[in-house]
């Protein structure tokens, strides 16, 4: 049994009668590094709030770990779009607050340390005393990274984290979090809208159908190497490949409802489509 | 910047002048001799308690009261003849105690208000009657229930200071930010401990900004309310020497009641910056 496993979530409002998204059925392996890619109004945000525990689907199960998924829990790690660090606090306070929830019979020292640890890991070292408000937008996602990462927890969802910055600041952030991953073997789902992104961090990217009725149309299995890099990975043909099914899919068939109409979605691997082409390649 | 915040004080120091100026010079007495002699009978017959009384006092009798009043403030000659600090002391006193109460009730019930939407609608009516009312409406009421003029006077700073307080701690508390009462969820953090650690901070802000309109009005009303029910305080002050018909020591005492109002603002905004934050 998968470590994390959807089956059948659906989402609905009252007063309106279809179901923003409905028979979302996906699993997620342990270690692995999941991107969901849609549309907005697909109720991307919404699937990963049931998963949080935050919000409750109107339908379906949630087991992670073997365990059903009911409320918010420590052991999973919320970065938040919005990085949502407390203004009051100092970052290394911030981080500390997560800490001690986690671990609420440490000692201050061990607290303190444990903190500064993950914000060493996320370059933070020299700006542990600073008020979030004294950070750069990319450094205050770093440490609602950090938070998430401090509290060790199974599962790390993150909520489009680096949606707001810019695109350099987002490259080396990028770089970081593939770093941290592969170090700490976490298993990450991912809401992203960037094609770049989803590729150059997951194991698999789910795709989902316009909403309403949303579904998972495809799940697309990055078939590039782990040890990828935003610096070689533009090279392997493969990327265009996987690149160019993405941007399709995104464009041309996401608002098709026949890319909704299979309950288990389609597992593909465009990176492999061609085998011709990527020997002439290598 | 630091020209114009010179050019601004001495634009003050020039307005103050001048308006020294005018008020010295419409108080000039009028050489009239039969006035004089007029008045200097009146004076024979009153005693020496209403020499000044022909007018309205030029500035430098305000000078002389405040010279008088600051020298000895702490003389206690009985109950007309307090030093101002003492009677100073009775009337923040009182706004003290009417504060302190005040705050024990508005801020748990704030927070209950603030985080019950339900609460809140029910409690809003009352509210919403109840703050409006002048608080020296409450006064007879106070004394026929209370029995104490000391304690009715503490009862009418507790019931005009309360309802600011509680409006913007409920306020505060209803518009926390959802992201980080979201944070605060997904790490498990008990209810205690995220009223203090998360909404607390959040909102006080906008506590203190309660806080502070709400010692404003105190300091508005303790006055009036001590000209009520007299005996001690700046407000008996006031009015027991307008019945002494000595209007020098009443301006006096109204530029004290300005003064501490100005520096008790002066000590909210302190605290308000301590706890504000820039997001």
């Amino acid at each position: 049994m998968a470590f994390l496993q959807v089956e059948n979530l659906a989402k609905s409002y009252p007063g309106n009668d279809a179901p923003v998204f409905e028979n979302v059925n996906f699993t997620i392996d342990k270690g692995e590094f999941v991107c969901i890619i849609g549309h907005s109004g697909c109720g991307k945000t919404t699937i990963l709030n049931a998963l949080a525990g935050l919000e409750t689907a109107s339908d379906g199960n949630l087991t992670m770990d073997g365990r059903e998924v009911i409320g918010p829990g420590l052991d999973r790690g919320v970065v938040f779009q919005s990085h949502a660090l407390m203004p009051w606090m100092s970052v290394i306070d911030n981080v500390k607050f997560g800490v001690r929830s986690r671990w609420p019979d440490w000692s201050k020292a061990q607290i303190e340390a444990q903190a500064a640890q993950y914000l060493e890991m996320v370059g933070l070292g020299h700006a542990l005393h600073k008020k979030p408000s004294m950070l750069s937008g990319g450094m205050k996602q770093r440490v609602g990274i950090a938070r998430a990462f401090a509290i060790q927890p199974k599962m790390l969802l993150l909520d489009e984290p680096f949606g707001a910055l810019d695109a350099l600041t987002r490259g080396t952030i990028q770089d970081e979090l593939l770093k941290i991953v592969q170090a700490t073997a976490q298993t990450v789902f991912m809401i992203t809208h960037d094609v770049d992104e989803a590729i150059l961090l997951s194991d698999r990217i789910l795709l989902m159908s316009n909403g309403p009725r949303a579904r998972i149309a495809e799940i697309v299995e990055v078939t590039l190497p782990r040890s990828r890099t935003r610096h070689d990975m533009h090279h392997d043909p493969r990327f265009y490949r996987i690149r160019n099914h993405l941007v399709d899919f995104l464009v041309s068939r996401s608002k098709d409802p026949k890319a909704a109409g299979e309950i288990h979605p389609p597992v593909v691997r465009p990176g492999e489509d061609e085998p011709g082409t990527t020997s002439l390649a290598a | 910047m630091k020209n114009e915040h010179w050019k601004s004080l001495l634009l003050s120091v020039v307005l103050f002048a001048f308006f020294i100026g005018v008020w010295f010079v419409a108080t000039q007495p009028k050489e009239s001799v039969q006035q004089a002699a007029a008045q200097d009978e009146y004076a024979a017959l009153m005693g020496k308690g209403a020499t000044k009384s022909g007018g309205f006092p030029p500035p430098q009798e305000i000078g002389k009261a405040i010279v008088t009043h600051l020298s000895d403030p702490f003389k206690d000659n009985g109950p007309n003849d307090k030093g101002i600090a003492i009677q100073l002391g009775h009337s923040l006193g009182r706004v003290g105690l009417g504060f302190a109460l005040a705050i024990l009730v508005a801020l748990p019930l704030g927070f209950v208000i603030g985080m019950s939407p339900l609460l809140h609608r029910a409690l809003d009516p009352f509210i919403q009657v109840l703050k409006p009312i002048s608080p020296l409406a409450w006064m007879p009421l106070a004394l026929y229930t209370i029995k104490d003029s000391d304690l009715s006077g503490i009862f009418v700073i507790f019931i005009c200071s309360v309802w600011p307080m509680l409006i913007n701690t409920a306020f505060g508390v209803a518009n926390v930010r959802k992201d980080w009462l979201n944070v605060a969820r997904t790490l498990e953090v008990r209810p205690l401990r995220k009223a203090l650690t998360v909404i607390l901070p959040a909102a006080a802000p906008t506590i203190l900004t309660g806080m502070r309109i709400s010692m404003g009005i105190a300091w508005l009303v303790i006055v009036a309310a001590e000209m009520l029910v007299g005996g001690t305080g700046v407000g008996y002050f006031v009015w027991n020497e307008w019945n002494n018909l000595a209007l020098p020591n009443v301006i006096f005492a109204i530029l004290v009641i300005g003064v501490v109002g100005m520096a008790l603002d002066r000590c909210f905004a302190g605290l308000q910056a301590l706890v504000s934050y820039t997001e």
